[in-house]
């Protein structure tokens, strides 16, 4: 196992400092926004990663409700966990870009207020996994992750409509329509190497994951056998 | 007995209870009486400005004021092993959790009642739209809230520190039927625009959350 995970760090580097090449370097430069638009090969990427691994969880979610194996559980919170830190650096680079481009930092436009609102809901899961008792967590935090992925359509319609009953508050400069195959290289080996990163994360969470469940199990097996040599 | 019958008993439980104590009524009422005078202290808003506003105000006063009535809802089923009993008795969960919601939805929408007078006294309001329409959009974002609040309710009722727990587990999740309903009551008393999809989108929402909840409440229940 130990070579393979070796491999697959190396592979994970080589990959992102591939993309970093085509993204700083090799892409051409937008023509109205400059290199600011270059963050955009790190925007989107963790985008599509959170969103990919938010999926993975619900599946993982049901998976549990359906199977209760405990290492169902344990890819459900792996994937949550990177999910948000994908997440947050979405919420972070999407500001960070909006400013000196459309001129203002946040507009509550549906893409916008569904990633929020995305990483409120999980963010909110990973709270109630830190206050139920172990034993309980993985049912109670399976049964919202439905509810929040539920959510996320609706979420997403309502936003739409708010905002199309108002005048949008920024001139659009949306990207992706007709993007220079060049940059279409450039957003694509960064998306590969962000999924590379984001599944070798977490892996080594999934694993800690289990190892504490182990660790868990093993204690409370060991409590019960104190407990029933007093009762002897 | 049939599902809606064990709900409609449990709802009687329930409803018998709160008439002879008046715990949740006196509560809930004073809260959101609280919520209403510190809101009018905050904001001294014109007539036109006030219509404006007034929906905003008026539904997170009562998501509010819904925490508080709905964090109570289950403590009485904790306090004596209730729950524990109906999980070995034969009734179906839902049954027990549609008694709950029933109860908590009609505790809140009475409150609702008692207090939007206030609200049009103080604010000096008048719906220019349909009164009808403010009537639904009442009872589909009562429900709402309350539906997704008892079954968070239930499942925060199974975690550590509960009391804290239910708003940051309910509001992310409300938050499309919160915008929901305070888009449709401003519609509504400014009669600016059309209330219809807002109307359409907190149904959608009472749908697909009264399913999910009902498929889910007994995986909650039997957790542990």
């Amino acid at each position: 196992m130990r070579p393979l995970i070796v491999l697959f760090v190396v592979v994970t580097l080589a990959l992102l400092g591939f993309g970093f090449y085509q993204g700083m370097y090799a892409a051409p430069t937008e023509q109205t926004m400059g290199d600011i638009q270059r963050i955009f090969y790190y925007h989107v990427p963790s985008a599509w990663t959170a969103f990919i691994l938010f999926f993975v969880n619900f599946v993982a979610s049901i998976w549990y409700l359906m199977k209760r194996r405990t290492t169902t559980d344990a890819l459900a919170l792996a994937s949550a966990e990177v999910g948000v830190v994908f997440c947050t650096i979405v919420l972070i680079t999407g500001p960070l870009w909006a400013k000196p481009v459309w001129g203002i930092w946040w507009t509550w436009d549906a893409r916008l207020t569904t990633t929020l609102v995305l990483w409120l809901i999980y963010v909110s899961y990973l709270i109630l996994r830190r206050f139920s008792d172990s034993q309980q967590t993985p049912t109670l935090a399976a049964a919202l992750a439905i509810f929040g992925f539920l959510d996320v359509p609706i979420v997403y319609m309502s936003i739409r409509w708010w905002r199309t009953q108002h005048p949008q508050p920024v001139i659009g400069g949306a990207p992706g329509s007709g993007l220079d195959p060049s940059m279409k290289f450039a957003l694509y080996s960064n998306f590969v190497a962000f999924m590379a990163m984001a599944a070798l994360i977490m892996w080594f969470r999934y694993r800690l994951a289990v190892k504490e469940q182990r660790l868990e199990e093993e204690h409370r097996a060991r409590t019960l056998r104190s407990q029933l040599r007093e009762v002897r | 007995m049939t599902l809606l019958g064990l709900a409609a008993t449990n709802l009687q439980k329930d409803l018998r209870l709160e008439w002879r104590s008046r715990d949740t009524l006196n509560a809930l009422g004073f809260f959101a009486l609280l919520v209403v005078v510190i809101f009018s202290f905050s904001f001294d808003p014109s007539a036109e400005e006030s219509r404006r506003i007034a929906g905003g105000i008026f539904w997170v006063s009562f998501v509010f004021a819904a925490l508080v009535a709905l964090n109570q809802s289950w403590a009485r089923e904790l306090r004596n092993q209730v729950l524990d009993a109906y999980r070995v008795s034969g009734a179906p969960p839902a049954s027990l959790f549609m008694g709950k919601a029933f109860g908590n939805f009609l505790f809140v929408a009475l409150i609702e009642a008692l207090v939007s007078p206030l609200f049009v006294i103080f604010y000096n309001l008048r719906a220019i739209g349909s009164l009808w329409m403010l009537a639904a959009v009442f009872l589909l974002g009562t429900w709402a809230l309350v539906i997704n609040g008892t079954f968070f309710a239930a499942l925060c009722a199974r975690t550590r520190s509960r009391e804290m727990m239910l708003p940051l587990l309910l509001l992310p999740i409300s938050l499309p039927a919160v915008l929901a309903m305070v888009e449709a009551t401003t519609a509504i008393l400014t009669g600016e625009s059309s209330p219809g999809m807002w109307i359409k989108l907190l149904t959608g929402y009472d749908i697909v959350f009264t399913t999910a909840s009902l498929l889910l409440f007994e995986t909650v229940l039997n957790s542990e």
